[in-house]
């Protein structure tokens, strides 16, 4: 194992830090669209990932979900039992089973399945029987069954969309889609929580409910979430820490006040003018 | 979606299996169901096992592979050559076939189902063509282009047919069922639906896409195994695209996603085959007319991706005549 | 083949030193050039072939199972003009032109019925949509009366092989390669230097964008289908010129080979498609000089899972990246 590796190994042993990013870089065909992203990310923190369009924050995401691999640099977990893992190069479905979850930008939901078979599919991996026992419907099939969908009615009547159980995904509104595309990633039982952009095309009121869920979920879930955002008010509102990211580079990180009056991210956000009348 | 568990619901499913596998066969050898007809009845329940094998890999799992007519030939040389040359009783050489057609389709689905949509179709219908060729040039094993034929008691007897051949359909179907109506059916599902989304919440696509096409190479390999006994005649041919094409055809009929709309759409174009026979060669044209209308039209074809509901029928002729009764009062 | 007993040859006269070259290899290399032409001009009709389905799944990503048939329509419809007008060299232009417009329009009314209504349909739609298509114009053509599933015999011209050394040419290679190589010609002319080719590559591209240009999207379909139908039909023409038989089902092979040379070259590229037909037409006499006749196809077949497997954009091909 490389001396980086270890290094980032270490890092995530000390007590409470849940995954440690180690410049990770990423080229398509050419185009360094991330570089040197670093990060570390400490038990039950909510973190924000800023930065103006195609700086690179879903491109981000998906390093961290297993959806592309960096070309460069680590990235190490602690997992559940404390245990430590090298998770750069594992692919999504692994790092969903070792607790990390996420949300997509542009709503991924399962649309012909019901509400109640999209949370039951992502509940699949904590599965305790075999494909015999579904095929010849044993007594242990039916009771993990019941634990399963018993707990999928729980998880939806938390966020109030449990009237929607048996409905088509497609057919649900726009907010309540991202509900349950929040709700999905959820009984997955996660630790790491990625939400990309959870407020988009929300309406003000919308905006403040989510905000309080989001809150809510960190507190009964035990979680830690990373997420990507534009609405500012959201950004400002519920994130311990900013990290500011344009052209596929971390141009400032700290708290949201600091970010706030920090030349560099109103330049990368609104332009040279705008940093003289700061 | 799980209706509620009663034990009437199971019962009444079990009285209708057994109606469906036993008494049509009492009728055959009564005479009162004639011989012709009685063949057109099996060979559409042999079809209707291709059709569903053809809804598992491209209707549930949602991957375009199109020679499961391949399948069908490798269950069924395989079968013929445990019963005939090995001598294994009938029963075992059709579940062996189908388990060799199974672990065929698991080396080949390895490398081709790492390709998309198009291209695994070419690549799957050269797959046919390719073995197809190789069973002509295998003469000895296979009798060459003009294939062999063969003796056995299916093919003697039609009411033993109609049992073993139905019988393995309704098999097929209940497993199937309790398969897809269970964690892993939905985990296929959600592959068919969204990979990306699939795979970000702890399902391995690719295993499940292999699933999909073992099951259905399974399922092919076992319709091949009732197929050649039962005719008692294989020819390479069987492997062919044409007949692959025949079966998609069927599937995409009765509704991709539908188990019961391909029996549906089998026993239907089956029995429509051999009626308008008298159109002769305009017959060839039949066919894909009927899949572009179909295609322009419903493409989601007879039932889409609902399921016949024989629990439903009963409970609405029960609701019916509870209806009827109440108005006489 | 009968080999002479091992001698030596001088090939060159000698300068003050000797070239040797031995009878075998002599032949070898007689047989290479020979095949290298044969594979010329079989790759010709493949390249005229492949650029059709190229064209139409750049611009509709759809694979036009039907296009093998539209090759068949063409050899048909020459075969009527030729057995009316004559097997001569103005024949044979009439016969080009005739098929050329039936083919045309063929491809376009089968866009325009069978394929426009399900452009935003799920791909499978299409794909089993073309594949009926096919076959309806394979089982339409048998059926007419007047056409009938009997092979029939094409009428050409006499054969005149033209020796270049130890290899010889015939006139019908000589005219394949040179017309094929003309209309390829033509066709870059349109795309790349006419108002109608930049269209066609800008609704390639982007089928949305390109209409907010202004473009007229179905007519540049159709004229793309119509482009690929019209060489469709001279590939179908030059292909019965070589192998004259023909009958209903006579377009499934070349229509298979001529895809296979798409996809090696790249699907969606035009000049992709040329080096494809090319490089698979060589292939095919290779094996049929080197091997047997019976492994061409199979070649065919095995290059096709190959590229598949391992690059399946082809040899000019670009990866697409999906947005996730």
């Amino acid at each position: 194992m490389s001396k980086k590796t270890e290094a980032a190994k270490k890092a995530c042993r000390l007590s409470d830090v849940l995954m440690t990013v180690d410049d990770i870089s990423i080229v398509f065909g050419g185009l360094r669209a991330v570089s040197e992203f670093s990060c570390t990310l400490k038990q039950g923190e909510l973190v924000g990932l800023i930065g103006p369009n195609g700086a690179g924050k879903t491109t981000v995401f998906n390093m961290l979900s297993g959806i592309y691999t960096p070309t460069e640099g680590t990235i190490c977990y602690t997992d559940a039992r404390n245990r430590v893992h090298p998770v750069h190069a594992k692919k999504p479905h692994q790092l969903s089973k070792l607790g990390i979850a996420r949300t997509f930008q542009n709503i991924r939901l399962f649309g012909n399945l019901t509400v109640e078979d999209n949370v039951l599919i992502a509940m699949h991996a904590q599965r305790k029987i075999t494909p015999l026992s579904a095929l010849f419907r044993t007594p242990a099939y039916y009771r993990d069954e019941q634990e399963k969908r018993t707990r999928v009615r729980e998880l939806l009547t938390l966020f109030k969309i449990e009237s929607r159980i048996h409905e088509l995904a497609r057919n649900l509104p726009y907010g309540e889609q991202r509900k349950l595309e929040i709700v999905r990633a959820l009984s997955t039982n996660p630790q790491l929580l990625l939400l990309d952009e959870p407020a988009a095309g929300m309406n003000p009121q919308e905006t403040q409910e989510l905000m309080e869920l989001i809150r809510f979920i960190r507190r009964e879930f035990n979680l830690t979430i990373l997420l990507i955002e534009h609405d500012m008010r959201l950004v400002m509102g519920i994130c311990e820490r900013l990290m500011v990211l344009d052209y596929g580079r971390t141009i400032a990180e700290g708290l949201p006040g600091e970010i706030q009056k920090d030349p560099a991210v109103i330049k990368a956000y609104l332009g040279e003018e705008a940093v003289s009348d700061a | 979606m799980m209706p509620e568990r009663k034990l009437s619901n199971l019962i009444l499913l079990a009285v209708l299996a057994v109606v469906i596998v036993f008494v049509p066969a009492l009728l055959i050898s009564v005479g009162v169901l004639d011989a012709y007809t009685a063949q057109i009845l099996t060979i559409a329940g042999i079809n209707a096992m291709m059709a569903i094998s053809v809804n598992v890999i491209c209707g549930l799992t949602g991957q375009l592979s199109l020679g499961q007519a391949g399948f069908m030939a490798i269950g069924a040389y395989v079968c013929i050559w445990l019963a005939q040359t090995v001598g294994v009783p009938l029963p075992f050489a059709i579940f062996v076939s189908g388990i060799v057609a199974a672990f065929s389709g698991f080396l080949i689905g390895f490398p081709t189902l790492k390709l998309s949509g198009d291209y695994l179709a070419i690549v799957t219908l050269g797959f046919g063509e390719i073995l197809r060729v190789i069973f002509v040039n295998f003469k000895s094993f296979t009798g060459g282009a003009n294939g062999k034929r063969f003796t056995t008691i299916l093919a003697a007897r039609a009411d033993y047919a109609w049992i073993v051949i139905i019988g393995s359909l309704v098999l097929v179907v209940v497993f199937l069922q309790n398969f897809f109506r269970s964690t892993y059916g939905r985990a296929i599902l959600s592959v068919r639906e969204d990979e990306i989304a699939a795979r970000s919440n702890g399902i391995n696509a690719f295993k499940y896409k292999m699933a999909g096409f073992v099951i259905a190479a399974f399922i092919a390999g076992i319709a091949g195994g009732l197929y050649a006994p039962f005719i008692g005649f294989i020819k390479p041919d069987l492997a062919s695209f044409n007949r692959s094409i025949e079966y998609l055809i069927y599937s995409v009929l009765g509704g991709l996603g539908s188990v019961t709309g391909s029996i549906l759409a089998a026993y239907i174009l089956t029995y429509l085959q051999e009626f308008l026979r008298f159109l002769q060669d305009y017959r060839l044209l039949f066919y894909p007319v009927i899949l572009i209308l179909v295609m322009l039209f419903r493409p989601q074809g007879m039932l889409g991706t609902r399921e016949v509901s024989f629990v439903g029928i009963w409970n609405r002729l029960k609701t019916l005549r509870r209806e009827a009764n109440e108005q006489k009062n | 083949m009968l080999l002479p007993r091992y001698t030596r040859q001088p090939l060159i006269p000698d300068p003050g030193f000797v070239l040797y070259i031995d009878a075998r290899r002599l032949v070898l290399l007689t047989i290479f050039i020979q095949q290298l032409v044969n594979g010329l001009s079989l790759g010709s009709i493949y390249a005229l072939i492949a650029l059709g389905y190229t064209m139409v799944y750049g611009i509709v990503k759809l694979i036009n199972f039907a296009h093998g048939e539209i090759l068949m329509v063409g050899a048909y419809t020459a075969y009527y003009v030729l057995r009316t007008v004559g097997a001569s060299p103005l024949g044979l232009a009439l016969a080009f032109a005739a098929a050329m417009i039936v083919c045309g329009i063929t491809g376009i009314t089968i866009e325009r019925f069978a394929y426009r209504p399900l452009r935003s349909s799920p791909r499978l739609n299409s794909l089993i949509t073309a594949i009926a298509m096919s076959l309806i114009l394979q089982n339409g053509v048998r059926v007419l009366p007047f056409a009938g599933p009997n092979p029939r015999q094409f009428p050409t011209m006499d054969t005149i092989m033209v020796p270049f050394g130890a290899v010889s040419v015939s006139n019908i290679q000589i005219i394949v390669i040179t017309v094929s190589i003309v209309l390829m010609l033509i066709l870059n002319y349109i795309i790349n230097w006419t108002k109608t080719g930049k269209a066609m590559r800008a609704v390639s591209f982007d089928m949305q964008a390109a209409s907010l240009m202004g473009i007229s999207v179905n007519r540049i379909i159709a004229f793309t289908f119509a482009l690929g139908s019209v060489l469709a039909a001279a590939g179908g023409i030059l292909y019965a010129t070589a192998y004259p038989q023909i009958e209903p089902t006579m377009g499934a092979m070349p229509g298979l080979k001529a895809f296979v040379a798409a996809v090696l070259g790249g699907i969606g590229s035009v000049p992709g498609a040329m080096l494809g037909g090319y490089i698979l037409g060589v292939a095919e006499t290779m094996t049929k000089g080197f091997l047997s006749s019976q492994f061409a196809d199979a070649i065919s077949f095995s290059i096709l899972i190959l590229i598949l497997l391992v690059k399946p954009t082809g040899i000019m091909g670009q990866k697409t990246r999906v947005k996730v």
